[in-house]
């Protein structure tokens, strides 16, 4: 990593502002990320928390603000355009192809990644290098056995890795996981979130969760949006004990 | 560079085993070997059996735009006619050469899908449905009124065509006309096979599934459902070609909703996304409703109705939904094509 790549952040918000007609559902943001970040964003139902994410992924436009990648006004940028800059998320409603196998899920994203899905012939299954890259990103989200099922055939958990196997194919720098766990059972808790753990060091990610365990384990700052704007920000311990946060958010949820 | 270690090698086959391919399989061999065996079984239905043969090349080209793509167009007879037209104003006018003529056919129908595409594939579900439809309707209309380049509601006649190869002659028989359209269509299928098993295939598929995560992968999903509209085009466009060669004869009738509705209900009868949903429903259909309006031209579609309410209760996914199902039951890992 260069030296510029300790001091400059990956992701840069500031001043970010979106209203849906009269309600304000972002409210003046900022909101910064370095490489290597482990970050969460929590707050309640309707907070605004995805809508923040999709005016950073370009599918929807801010009304004020600026978004910058290393350094990089990227505010108007088209989505595919971000998406190759190594802007990429995760959805909330799992978004992936439920009649290809979990392997040509993933190999769609690989051929993206590497530019050849307009190739009209060959075959992804001949092609050695995406066939690896697959079997790799399969082999470390412990898919593999399930390769060669449609994506309708899985259950919530899996298909919540298949979103991160995805993900991580297009070669993140900034990685944004809406709501990882959602639908997840307890059972599968600790395997995703030891999965999460082993995720590429270099990689900022910023994680929106309702699950505490899982954010209070895996983040180290964490920031609490509320009515769209942002209440506190802070490492773990602060938030834990910021007593606006206990009220507004966490006491609500008393399994602090 | 990867280099795939030794103890790796189950895994790799599995993960490519997982993506799925158009495998040459028993349906190959029988579609074919009924063709070629139709020719000399019943020669006396050539006429029809060309008929087949073409129309099964258009829902080909129809269902590479809805059954592999989601492009719900209800269009496709436009790059029909087109095609027909401008295969038989190039013999007209030009020459009586008929690959030439085929070419030209597919690339005007091409040309009209590359420039149509960028706004009709703006929208998706009901818009683009209603808005392919008015499209083929105005060039239905442009067919009528612009007599000195389409002859109006006469058509385009009287054009000769030469050998194929400059060796085969048409015969009012059909026989060069059979093999003809069999070996277009051979061409054809060969081409929809490569594309829709090459990574652009799976990534229409994905596009079809799922639109909007395709862009979120970075895919430009407006250039690729263009490209596969205009592959499409063109095959429907050689498919009117074919047909405007072969009957000596192309009028405003191959520009009617009917044609694009005839090749969907054969789709339905095929199963989509299958390639070779077309060649069993374009089959069925036209032979279906051949017969039956030769045995009571009064009632067939009646027939027609009925076949296709029975199909859509029994066979959801078609003919080649069917099949997998009697093959699944013969080996149950085995998953269904692409
Ligand atoms: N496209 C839209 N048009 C109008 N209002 C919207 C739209 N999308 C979201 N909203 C509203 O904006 C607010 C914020 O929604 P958002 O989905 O960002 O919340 P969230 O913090 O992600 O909530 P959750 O925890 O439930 O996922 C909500 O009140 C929601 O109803
Ligand atoms: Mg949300």
């Amino acid at each position: 990593m260069s030296e510029a790549g300790n001091t400059q952040p990956a992701l840069e918000v500031s001043g970010l502002c979106k209203n849906f007609g009269a309600l304000p559902v972002t409210q003046n943001i900022d909101l910064t990320l370095y490489p290597g970040a482990r970050h969460a964003l929590i707050g309640p139902n309707g907070a605004g928390k995805t809508t923040l994410v999709n005016q950073i992924t370009g599918v929807l436009k801010p009304d004020a603000g600026a978004i910058r990648l290393f350094g990089t006004d990227i505010t108007h940028a088209t989505p595919e355009r971000r998406v190759a800059l190594g802007v990429v998320r995760t959805f909330q409603i799992i978004s992936l192809f439920l009649r290809l196998t979990v392997a040509e899920n993933v190999g769609l994203a690989v051929a993206a990644a590497r530019s050849i899905d307009a190739k009209p012939w060959g075959s992804l299954r001949d092609d050695d290098r995406v066939v690896e890259g697959v079997r790799e990103l399969l082999e470390r989200l412990d898919l593999l056995s399930v390769a060669e099922r449609q994506l309708s055939e899985l259950g919530y958990g899996q298909r919540r890795l298949v979103e991160i196997a995805l993900a991580l194919a297009l070669k993140p720098k900034v990685l944004l996981l809406d709501e990882p766990a959602a639908g997840v059972s307890s059972r599968d808790l600790g395997m995703l979130l030891e999965i999460l753990t082993r995720l590429p060091s270099d990689i900022a990610i910023l994680v929106i969760e309702h699950d505490m365990s899982l954010v209070f384990r895996f983040a180290h700052r964490i920031s609490v949006l509320v009515g769209g704007a942002l209440l506190v920000e802070g490492s773990v311990d602060e938030v834990r004990a910021n007593q606006q946060v206990r009220d507004v958010y966490l006491g609500r949820r008393a399994h602090v | 560079m990867t280099t795939v270690s030794v103890t790796n090698r189950p895994v790799v086959a599995k993960v490519r085993n997982a993506f799925a391919a158009h495998r040459i399989n028993w349906i190959d061999i029988g579609i074919w070997v009924v063709a070629i065996g139709a020719y000399f079984v019943v020669p006396t239905y050539l006429s029809l059996g060309t008929t087949v043969l073409i129309m099964i090349l258009f829902t080909l080209s129809l269902d590479l735009a809805v059954g592999y793509g989601g492009i719900d167009t209800l269009g496709q007879g436009a790059f029909y006619g087109v095609g027909g037209y401008a295969a038989a104003f190039w013999a007209l006018n030009v020459t009586g050469e008929p690959i030439s003529g085929l070419i030209v056919g597919g690339g005007v129908a091409g040309l009209l899908a590359l420039i149509a595409g960028p706004i009709v594939l703006r929208t998706r579900g009901l818009t683009l449905i209603m808005i392919t439809l008015a499209i083929s309707s105005m060039l239905g209309e442009f067919a009528v009124t612009a007599k000195s380049i389409t002859g109006g509601d006469d058509g385009l006649t009287g054009y000769h065509i030469e050998p194929v190869f400059g060796l085969f002659h048409f015969d009012i028989y059909y026989r060069t006309a059979y093999f003809y359209a069999l070996g277009v269509l051979a061409a054809a299928f060969i081409v929809a096979r490569i594309v829709v098993n090459s990574p652009f295939g799976l990534t229409v598929r994905g596009i079809r599934e799922n639109p909007v995560r395709m862009r979120l992968l970075g895919v430009r999903i407006r250039n690729r459902l263009i490209g596969l509209f205009t592959l499409s085009a063109a095959m429907a466009g050689v498919a009117g070609g074919l047909t405007a060669q072969v009957t000596g004869l192309i009028g405003v009738d191959t520009l009617t909703f009917l044609v694009s509705g005839n090749a969907l209900i054969s789709l339905i009868l095929g199963g989509f996304g299958r390639l070779y949903g077309a060649f069993l429903g374009a089959a069925l259909f036209y032979i279906f409703s051949d017969r039956a309006a030769a045995i009571n031209p009064f009632h067939w579609l009646l027939a027609l109705g009925i076949l296709l309410i029975l199909a859509v209760r029994f066979m959801p996914n078609g003919l080649m939904g069917l099949a997998d199902q009697l093959r699944r039951k013969e080996d149950p890992l085995d998953r269904s094509g692409p």
